[in-house]
């Protein structure tokens, strides 16, 4: 395993009364896909929040790249080179394809190369460059959420379900874009329900139930055992195939 | 060169274009084509609410910042120009004095205003410059011996805009051109020339973040934007361009009070037009503004000759009766809103789009 970028120690997240994270421990190595996953409710989107600062944490350190960056403001976190794919896409609907890639260059105007390289991977956005983002489909909202969080090179992405809800076609071109960014060694942490999708892509894994992890390790070994698998998940790959 | 001077930000609909034009063409002319002094007057408040309309809607329709503290800024302008021009005598120099006192006061108050309050949620805010606003009109009523009080104060303006002063011996295009018809042309180039630097705002990437900040402020705050910094900056620019649309129209009116400033109905007024016009677009403010003083001031009349009209006809004369404007015009925008949820520009848009 590469040495940690991101690590988060004993992390607690109140949202209100909630206790929601309950003293969560994981290790983000650099240059890998760490896949965190776990059934619903178990934490793993506030883990994200939190990561982002859009939650602040209680209590616990988040470390990332040797500086802590626990209860940091959003935008300061964003600035350190982290992308953030969240669930709901957050695509800028009444902006273009081009306007909201453009919000995200935040160091100037979208490198061309780097943009030819994005539209190798989503095809789709060059198609709908001047297009309102608002009249994409549901899969090509989510492949310009993961396109801002590239257009830039980036430290840290931090993706989350990014096949919820949409077509088995576009997930097989997702899974080749994400083996890409896995080539140019980004480090990425995933979180995920669609446990075949994940075991195609991930290096390690982290497994949440109650706001704590309860299991880490690679994806190989989590992908062979289908006993562990029924145990942390309550089902196995198999039956995903 | 227009699309230039547009910022790019052309009205993409054909009927939205001709009515632009023609509303232009009518404010360009207006003391040329009408005669009487309730049409220019009418054009000017179009010119001066088109400003200020303009104005909110960079903080509704842009930013998603719901303020009722807008007529307050309105105030300010035009009581800074008001009380300078009858405090230190109507010269140039009291005028751009009382100008900038009114527009560094104006920031001062929309940046505390903003930073202490833009980090709650929508709803208290509104509240918060509801009660800011409120407070600052029942200070500009008590502050009787400074401010006029409820009564106000009337002031003269410099010498080169009063309708004494004629400009030209001979008239031009049978008009006479004197100091009110130059005062009319300050308001006009000035409304022009602010609504031009809207569009410039909007259409720049800073434009393009209130955007995003009104889309989805969560989001543009994980892409690294300070969301409480484009807010508070997108409040004192919009604070900055109703201040000067307050000063615009004590220059025209030459009074100023809490009644043509510092009402409420004024932000009643405001909020229509933004919504009829539509949010989020600046040709709405214009498309706004122009319907609803026009309605203002001639629907009575229009009512008028149709209640005539009818007069024959059993119950709709008295439906149609001048007396009854004001139900009318609010049968008007529920109308509107019914019809147009997205505002005028915004139907208009959709049209052209479907076509």
């Amino acid at each position: 395993m590469s040495e940690p970028l991101l690590s988060l120690e004993g992390v607690h997240t109140h949202i209100g009364q909630y206790h929601i994270l309950q003293g969560v421990d994981l290790v983000v190595p650099r240059g890998e896909l760490t896949v965190l996953l776990g059934r619903n409710g178990a934490g793993k989107t506030t883990t994200l929040r939190t990561i982002m600062g859009l939650w602040p944490p209680s209590r616990g350190t988040i470390t990332f790249d040797g500086q802590s960056i626990g209860g940091r403001a959003t935008p300061d976190i964003a600035r350190l080179r982290i992308g953030y794919v969240p669930e709901s896409m957050g695509v800028f609907a009444d902006l273009t394809v081009a306007e909201n890639m453009r919000l995200a260059a935040r160091l100037g105007p979208p490198d061309a190369a780097r943009l030819d390289w994005i539209f190798g991977l989503f095809p789709a956005l060059k198609r709908f460059w001047q297009l309102p983002a608002g009249l994409l489909s549901g899969g090509q909202k989510q492949m310009l959420s993961i396109a801002r969080a590239i257009v830039e090179p980036k430290a840290l992405i931090l993706i989350d379900e990014p096949t919820k809800g949409i077509a088995p076609a576009i997930i097989e071109g997702m899974i080749a874009a994400f083996k890409e960014l896995k080539r140019a060694e980004t480090t990425i942490l995933l979180v995920e329900q669609n446990f075949r999708f994940a075991a195609s892509l991930g290096d390690t894994v982290a497994v949440m139930d109650d706001g704590r992890i309860v299991h880490r390790g690679t994806m190989e070994a989590l992908a062979a055992d289908s006993v562990l698998q029924t145990r942390l998940l309550g089902l196995s790959l198999a039956a995903h195939q | 060169m227009i699309q230039s001077a547009l910022s790019g930000d052309l009205p993409r609909s054909r009927i939205l274009s001709f009515l632009l034009l023609a509303i232009f063409v009518a404010l360009a002319f207006a003391p040329f084509l009408f005669s009487g002094s309730q049409p220019i007057n009418t054009a000017a408040k179009i010119c001066i609410f088109i400003v200020l309309v303009a104005s909110y809607d960079l903080l509704l329709g842009y930013t998603g910042i719901v303020s009722f503290a807008h007529t307050m800024f309105f105030g300010i302008g035009g009581y800074g120009v008001g009380l300078a021009l009858y405090g230190w005598g109507p010269t140039w120099t009291s005028a751009g004095l009382g100008l900038a006192i009114a527009l560094v006061v104006g920031a001062v108050l929309a940046f505390v205003i903003g930073l202490l309050s833009l980090r709650v949620r929508a709803i208290f805010y509104a509240m918060i410059t509801l009660a800011v606003a409120s407070a600052f009109a029942i200070l500009a009523g008590q502050l009787s011996e400074y401010t006029g009080g409820e009564d106000g104060r009337s002031f003269r303006v410099p010498p080169l805009l009063r309708p004494a002063t004629v400009l030209f011996d001979v008239p031009f295009l049978g008009v006479r051109v004197d100091g009110r018809i130059l005062s009319y042309y300050l308001v006009f180039f000035s409304a022009l020339l602010l609504l031009l630097a809207a569009l410039r705002i909007v259409n720049s990437p800073f434009g393009r973040v209130l955007q995003a900040i009104r889309e989805n402020d969560f989001r543009a705050e994980a892409l690294g934007y300070n969301v409480v910094y484009y807010r508070t900056v997108a409040n004192c620019l919009a604070a900055g361009m109703a201040v000067l649309a307050g000063a615009m129209s004590a220059i025209w009116v030459r009074y100023t009070g809490p009644d043509t400033t510092l009402s409420f109905a004024i932000m009643l007024d405001i909020l229509l037009m933004v919504v009829i016009g539509g949010m989020g677009t600046l040709y709405g403010a214009v498309i706004g503004a122009a319907l609803f003083i026009l309605a203002q001031n001639y629907l009575q009349k229009l009512m008028a000759i149709a209640s005539e009209a009818t007069a024959s006809l059993p119950l709709i004369p008295h439906l149609l009766h001048p007396d009854r404007w004001l139900l009318w015009l609010g049968v008007l925008f529920i109308l509107s809103v019914y019809f147009f949820p997205s505002g005028i520009v915004g139907k208009l848009r959709e049209m052209e789009r479907g076509r």
